[in-house]
Order: structure tokens, then sequence, then C-alpha cells
């Protein structure tokens, strides 16, 4: 079976910055891979160009078997690429169930479904109770909930995940991964860009280093961490000496 | 939660049917012709206010460049009545099309502008359209085209001795302009026009076509203030280009609904039916010292209005929604 997105040979360049450099990765379906990399490694653009936020310099980006690579954010959605934002971008004057119907109206055009599925995702995310409340009265916590819900609604085979688990406070993060525990298991593929180590290498089934703009290393999440040039990323040479 | 929802809006549907019949009688007890006079330019910027609101206040793109599709209303209707004798109802028709074409031929530049540039954007327009309406000659230069009187009749939508039908007309144009406001804000348009307004980026992520949304947005809305502008031409049986496509226009249509509470079902109604009629009377009673008072009071009042209430005079009703938020906030930080 061919793998649910793959870029080939991507490279991203910002006048003389290369953000990205010949990044070949593939997501195989059902899977959760987190990519990860220090700060500046690439992976925030590799997330954009593969949500179709900029069209890459150079190489091509499939999804399902199609090449997608200049079709636009919208269009990407449509086929069903669903992600969420590192910075919330709640639709702040709208309330929470309004924020989700956006998203389910991509495959619900009756207005009454469209609700129907929008409460659905609110369940299912444990976001119900908040459901009539403006979304910029929500908790930091609960704004990150909302980005997944409104990404969900959208009914994605494949699901961006930019730092959701971020800056949350334990309990709230165990209850983020149990989330995105639950959206795998019903059925849809996970690629999560994350920071904070000991949250996701549990989680996912495989990672991805980006460093300076390249994959450094992929693989089972435990051969990862112990990757001496992994290890060398993080915290220098003379730590990869050590190890 | 959906049971709340749907009885909203059906008291809605219920109380803007009850104010249409309201209004429906009040020429049994209004027999003053100023007062009469007074009532149909306040339904009138109702609806042109509510047409506006649907582009910049449910899509957020601001524009003070209306002015410009009512003037279009105005001349399309008046020009084909004088040169070509077609009745001024098919050059209603005509003029809301042209006016919603030119605003998605204008939208096709200019929604690529975000903010404060756009709103230049279409008050320079504006400005050019009135300056090249007193330069037509054809279309009667700064002099402007008089509509020949013909005498009463439905079918020519001229009226002499009674100013009943315009009201009829002005009121029918109002609930019209709600009605498609209403039907708009519960549906795919309505959602993704709030969403554009919100936050573009976050829309476009979830399948909205926002440079389409726009559009949408801007020919209907262009398309019911032209209707109003054929109205207006007719209502005034004179017109040239300061009288119906002047930059006033623009501000009388986006100044009611900033009042009464931009991007809301009712702001607009609200805001027009208490600025038009203070609008009027001040400029009847301070009279002849200059047009510019009326926009002294203007600016005070939305001074004030952005100070106590900034979500407009409507915020005032929804005071159980504020007691819910409070609630709300409080379960909140119990977390």
């Amino acid at each position: 079976m061919t793998a649910l997105l793959e870029t080939r040979g991507v490279w991203q360049r910002f006048g003389g910055l290369v953000a990205n450099s010949d990044v070949s990765i593939s997501v195989g379906r059902g899977e959760i891979v987190g990519l990860i990399g220090p700060n500046g490694a690439g992976k925030s653009t590799l997330f954009n160009l593969i949500a179709g936020v900029l069209p890459p310099t150079q190489g091509s980006i499939w999804f399902d078997g199609e090449d997608v690579t200049n079709l636009p954010a919208a269009e990407r959605c449509q086929r069903g690429v669903g992600r969420t934002f590192q910075v919330v971008k709640s639709f702040e004057t709208m309330t929470v169930i309004d924020n989700v119907i956006v998203g389910a109206l991509v495959r619900n055009t009756v207005m009454r479904e469209a609700r129907g599925k929008a409460h659905e995702v609110l369940e299912f995310t444990g976001l119900a109770a908040r459901a009539d409340v403006l979304a910029s009265d929500l908790v930091p916590a609960e704004k990150r909930r909302l980005e997944v819900a409104r990404a969900l609604a959208t009914e994605p085979k494949l699901l961006l995940l930019d730092e959701v688990l971020t800056g949350l406070t334990p309990t709230e993060a165990q209850t983020g991964v149990a989330l995105v525990r639950k959206v795998r298991d019903a059925g849809i593929t996970v690629l999560m860009v994350e920071h904070v180590m000991e949250i996701v290498m549990p989680l996912v089934d495989r990672a991805i280093v980006l460093d300076l703009g390249k994959v450094l290393v992929e693989g089972k999440p435990a051969d990862v961490v112990r990757d001496p040039k992994v290890i060398k990323a993080y915290l220098g040479d003379r730590h990869a000496v050590g190890a | 939660m959906d049971k709340n929802f749907a009885a909203r809006r059906r008291r809605d549907l219920i109380v803007a049917g009850a104010l249409a019949t309201l209004a429906a009688l009040a020429p049994l007890f209004v027999k003053d012709v100023y007062v009469q006079n007074i009532l149909i330019l306040t339904l009138m910027y109702a609806a042109l206010s509510q047409s506006w609101n649907i582009l910049s206040g449910y899509c957020g793109q601001i524009s003070l460049g209306h002015a410009l599709y009512f003037g279009i209303g105005a001349y399309t209707t008046e020009l084909l009545f004088t040169k070509f004798g077609v009745l001024p109802w098919f050059g209603m028709l005509a003029g809301g099309g042209i006016a919603a074409l030119i605003a998605m031929g204008l939208g096709y530049p200019f929604f690529r502008l975000r903010g404060h540039y756009f709103v230049i954007a279409t008050i320079v327009i504006a400005e050019i359209g009135l300056l090249l309406f007193q330069n037509w000659e054809w279309a009667g230069a700064a002099m402007g085209i008089t509509i020949p009187v013909r005498g009463d009749s439905w079918l020519k939508f001229q009226f002499l001795r009674s100013k009943l039908p315009y009201f009829y007309f002005a009121l029918g144009l109002c609930c019209l302009a709600w009605f498609v406001t209403w039907w708009l804000e519960d549906s795919k348009w309505g959602f993704w026009w709030r969403a554009v307004k919100d936050n573009p980026e976050a829309a476009e992520s979830l399948g909205v076509v926002v440079f389409n949304s726009k559009m949408g947005a801007a020919a209907v809305s262009a398309f019911l203030v032209a209707v109003g502008g054929a109205f207006y031409a007719q209502f005034l049986a004179y017109i040239d280009p300061e009288s119906v496509m002047g930059f006033q226009f623009s501000l009388l249509m986006a100044l009611p609904a900033v009042l009464g509470g931009i991007g809301t079902l009712w702001g607009p109604v609200l805001g027009a039916a208490i600025l038009i009629p203070m609008t009027e009377l001040t400029r009847s009673y301070i009279g002849g010292s200059g047009r510019g008072v009326d926009l002294i009071v203007y600016g005070a009042l939305i001074v004030a209005i952005s100070l106590a209430l900034p979500q407009g005079l409507v915020s005032l009703f929804s005071r159980a929604k504020a007691k819910n938020q409070v609630k709300n906030q409080v379960k909140g930080a119990t977390r």
C-alpha cells in the first residue's frame, strides 16, 4: 500500500535562508508520526508546505496517491488534510460550536448535518459543555482542544498537529495524549510536531528528526533518542562524544 | 443547545414580523408628510446599512465606498428609463446586477489588500466613480438627470400625490435586506464570512476559500445597495452625481451598523432607527448653518458608543448572554 503522505525532495528557501533542504519523508496510513528537532530545524516550514500554506521552492508533495504540490490550503483540506496552528487561531468572536461548524461544512452542506457533526466532534474532544461559550473566553488548554476539534470536524485522513501539547500542565498534556490516541483509533493518521520529548516519544510509532532543514534520523522512538547524531543536534558535541 | 439555537432563530423571525407589521400600520397614524419622509429615509438607510453589513460586518471587509454601488443603481435605472424607456423595475434589477459585477471586478485586485489599505482603496474608487459621472456628458454630467413626470403609476414607480407607495417599497426593501441577512446567517456563507473576518488563515485551513467568500459577500451587498439607489432616484425624481454618489452615503450606510452593532442581525436596523431621525431633525432645526452639524452629531455618537458599548447598542439586549458568560468564566476558572 502506498503511503498516505509523501514529500519528495522538498526544498524551501526564503531568500538566502534554506529552511528545508531535500526533505523526503513518508507517513503511512494509521501511523502516529512525530516530527521533532531543535528550534529552527525547519519543522514548521515543512508543516506549512504539507498543509499548503505555501508551495515548496522545489520538490513535490503527494497525498493519498496524488500530487498536491500546487493545491492551495483550502483544497488540501477538502482532500483530507486537517491541521492545527502552533499559535492558536480560534475564531474569537464566534462560539465554540460555531468554530467547529466552519470545519464541519467541508463535508456537510446541509446546516443541520454540519451542526450535528460539530456536536459529535465536541463530544469526542470533551468540549461539549463549552459549546455555547465564545472562543475568546476559553482557557488556553481548551483553545488547543478547539483547534483539534475544528480540524477533526473536516473529517481528515491526515491530521497535522503543531505543538498541541507544548505549554500545557502535565495533567492537561496527559488528556491531550489520550485525545491523540483516540484520534488514531478512529482511523486518522497523525503527524505531530512536538518539542517535549518525554511526552511525544511514548506516543508516536515513528519519529523523524529534522536538523538544519534536513532529515537527520528517522526510526523507532526508542532508537532515535539514543542516536548520537540526535543527542549532538540537541545538546552539542560534548554530550554526543559522551554517549 | 440546538433547541436554544432554533428558538432564537424563530424568535428573531417573529420579532421582525411584528416590527414590520407595526411599521406597515404607521401611516394610519402618521399623516404629516415631513414625518413620513423621515420614516422613508430611515427604512431606506436601515436597508442599505443591513446590506453594507453583509460585506463589512459579517465578512469583515470594511468598505467606505458603497456610495459607488448606490449611485450605479440610481444611474442605471434612470439612464435606462430616460434613454430607452425601460421600466424602473427592470432598471433596478439591471442596476443591482451591474453593481454586483463591478463589486466583484473591484474585489479581484482589492481583496488582496487587508485592513486599512482595503478601506482606503474603497474610498478612492468611489471618488473616481463620482468624478467619472461628473464628467460623463451622455449621463448628464454634473447637471444630472431629471426624471420626466408621467403621473402616479406603479408601473413606472412614480408617485406625486402621496408618499405612501415609497414608504411601502422602502419597508419591503428593509424587510428583504433583513431577511437575506437572517437567512445567510445560518448558511455555509454566513459561517464562512465570519470565519474569514476572524482569521483568514485558519479559515483557509478548514476548507474555506477566502477569496470566493469575499467575492460572494461583495456581490450580495452591492446588489442590495444598488436596488436602494434605484429606489432613491425614483423617490427624488432627480439625480446628479453628488446627490446619489457622494461620500456621505458611504458614511450613512456604515454608521447605523457601527452604532447598532457591526456584524449583527439587528444592529443596522436599530442604528438607523436612532441615527436617521436624529440627523433629519438636527438638519431641519439647526437648518441653514451648514451641512456639518449632523456630522458633528455622528462623531459624538460614535465616540460615546465606542467608549461605553464597543459592541454596539444591540449588546444592551443580550444581557442574558453576558450573564451566561460570567457563569462560564467562573466555570473556566475552577478548572
